[in-house]
């Protein structure tokens, strides 16, 4: 059945990649920092939120769901990239990438298998903190298609983050490099498209006034505000944060054009594999030429 | 099996590989020689399809190198001059993905991976981590790697570098079994007299370019008309010097403390005739050898100069 699959489901890389990782001290050292981390702060939070009350409204606990899914966020931001970035720069680094290109497994089977292992061990994370997530639940207050909502985005999210360590590790040479350029980016998508969306929403609300003496508002701002991964999560839970306030007298659930989850997915799931592609490129040592040139 | 036609490499302006042609048949073992920098390894890694040529053709079985890559991985085994391997595996593993990667079928790997450990004589060291081998056992790890899929053509660079002498003698006694084998081998050393013994035919590359392309046993009986003296005196070396380097068939002497290096093309009645020339002028001479054939000597007069 394998066989018949374009991509086998267990191909060499992704088995000598799991064998790899699972023999290693760090991976569980890894997971047990981060459930302590996400955990940690969860149950801290619990704590401190709960312990003085005599009761609780399941509606208002959802937000002690949004901050671990936030965190849960932040935390895939910071652990994708650091695990791709050093894949292939750390294959070249360690002289093997130029032995297996000379193999029959393709550019892109590597690129893919080393994606998939990399993402296959922040799904065990994701999925290692379920427990912490049941008993978020046990105070109620979200709905299962909030759920699927957050799942989605983590998705994406995973995709999104480990093609560009990927892309920055099939860049640079070096591992340092392609690491700390890797972080770079996932800062500026975590914290830079905010950044940017907020002083754009606060500008055109400036420009509006001073040109027309009110504010109109610009509906628009949802397309860059729900590029930002954390925005696009929490509106989940709070459609309105896209929209910052910009939503046209209308509410802002009427104002949304496009569910934020699936404006996200569509936007980032190509970027991803875009930068999968160049990844690919720029492994393969015998480039196919993208354009043919023009007749002349 | 192997052909290039004005192969080129440039990287920016440096010229790496200049204008090579090469023509390698099948079943035989070409040698390719020469420095650092020279372009042996740019060329290597153009026929395992690793890198495009600037301009020219490289073919190896028929198939064009940048149109049909993957017709020519089937084909190639590649050993590059460095190369790492895996923590975490051991032998057995290390093999087993490269056998995956190959598209061997699982059920026939065990076997196969066990003669191959037998073949390079690692079969001892089946479950241990490969990067608790010696430099010796991965390279011969790495030859075994290159065998997995059976290929026709070894593409060797510099397979006995870094190698211990006892390493180097395994190392070309697992070559001399893959020769008779019968595979196409092209293989890169620096040390001479080792190729000689394995090569049909030795190419010299410096700069680039092929300055000299010969079968061995060609240069092997230059190398027979051609003998270093070696001749070991008490003391006034540099006086023996004087008397024999204008000599005929002398075609350079060194000094070196006291023994004198004569570089000699003469006969063996010559060679009696400047011993008794030194002795009758009473110079102390303490021993007079000939040196074992010096592959290297003939290689430098030949490629003396090319590159300078």
């Amino acid at each position: 059945m394998q066989k018949y699959l374009g991509f086998q489901v267990m191909n060499p890389v992704l088995v000598k990649e799991f064998r790899g990782r699972m023999r290693t001290i760090k991976t569980p050292l890894l997971l047990a920092i981060y459930l302590l981390v996400v955990g940690g702060i969860t149950f801290g939070y619990m704590y401190l939120r709960y312990s003085n009350q005599v009761f609780f409204r399941p509606g208002e606990s959802k937000e002690l769901f949004l901050i671990l899914s936030v965190l849960q966020l932040i935390l895939i931001g910071f652990v994708a990239p650091g695990l791709t970035a050093g894949t292939i720069s750390g294959e070249r680094e360690r002289q093997t990438l130029n032995i297996l290109l000379t193999t029959h497994l393709s550019p892109t089977k590597i690129v893919l298998s080393k994606l998939v292992s990399s993402l296959a061990f922040i799904g065990l994370l994701v999925f290692a903190t379920l427990p912490v997530y049941a008993i978020v639940f046990l105070y109620g207050g979200i709905s299962p298609g909030q759920l699927v909502g957050v799942f989605v985005t983590y998705l994406v999210s995973m995709l999104l983050f480990g093609s560009l360590g990927m892309f920055c590790s099939a860049w640079f040479k070096r591992t340092g490099v392609s690491t700390v350029l890797a972080y770079g980016l996932s800062l500026f998508l975590l914290g830079g498209t905010a950044i940017l969306t907020l002083f754009l929403s606060e500008y055109i609300s400036m420009y509006q006034y001073r040109t027309y003496g009110s504010h109109v508002g610009f509906p628009e701002i949802f397309y860059f505000a729900a590029l930002n991964p954390v925005m696009n999560l929490v509106s989940v839970f709070e459609p309105s944060v896209v929209m910052l306030g910009q939503s046209n007298g209308t509410s802002a659930a009427q104002a949304i054009p496009i569910q934020p989850t699936l404006y996200y997915a569509l936007v980032y799931v190509p970027v991803s594999a875009l930068l999968l592609f160049f990844s690919v490129r720029m492994v393969s040592p015998v480039k196919k030429k993208l354009f043919r040139k023009a007749a002349r | 099996m192997i052909r290039t036609v004005n192969l080129t490499k440039r990287y920016g302006k440096f010229l790496a590989v200049n204008q090579l042609n090469l023509h390698i048949e099948q079943g035989s073992v070409f040698g390719f020689v020469g420095p650092n920098g020279a372009g042996k390894s740019t060329t290597m890694s153009i026929l395992a399809t690793l890198m495009e040529p600037t301009s020219g053709h490289a073919y190896v079985g028929g198939f064009d190198v940048t149109k049909d890559p993957d017709k020519v991985r089937q084909l190639i085994g590649y050993m590059p001059d460095f190369f790492g391997v895996y923590d975490n595996l051991t032998a057995v593993e290390y093999l087993d993905f490269y056998a995956g990667a190959y598209d061997i079928p699982k059920e026939k790997r065990p076997a196969l991976i066990q003669d191959l450990l037998e073949l390079v004589n690692l079969s001892m060291k089946a479950d241990a981590y490969v990067d608790t081998l010696s430099r010796g056992m991965k390279q011969r790890l790495g030859l075994a790697r290159c065998l997995v899929h059976d290929p026709q053509v070894l593409i060797l660079d510099e397979p006995a570098s870094g190698l211990d002498p006892r390493a180097r003698i395994e190392m070309k006694d697992i070559l001399k079994e893959l020769k008779a084998m019968g595979k196409t081998i092209i293989i890169s050393s620096h040390i001479l007299p080792e190729l000689a013994e394995m090569c049909d035919t030795i190419g010299i590359i410096e700069q680039g370019q092929l300055i000299a392309l010969a079968p061995v046993d060609q240069i092997a009986s230059r190398v027979a008309g051609h003998r270093v003296l070696r001749v070991k005196l008490l003391e006034r070396a540099q006086e023996a010097y004087d008397q024999v380097h204008y000599l005929e068939h002398v075609t350079n002497a060194d000094v070196q403390e006291n023994t004198l290096l004569i570089h000699y093309t003469g006969d063996e009645a010559g060679q009696v005739a400047l011993l008794s020339k030194l002795v009758q002028n009473g110079l102390p001479v303490l021993s007079f050898a000939e040196e074992a054939g010096n592959l290297e000597e003939v290689f430098l007069t030949v490629t003396k100069g090319v590159g300078s």
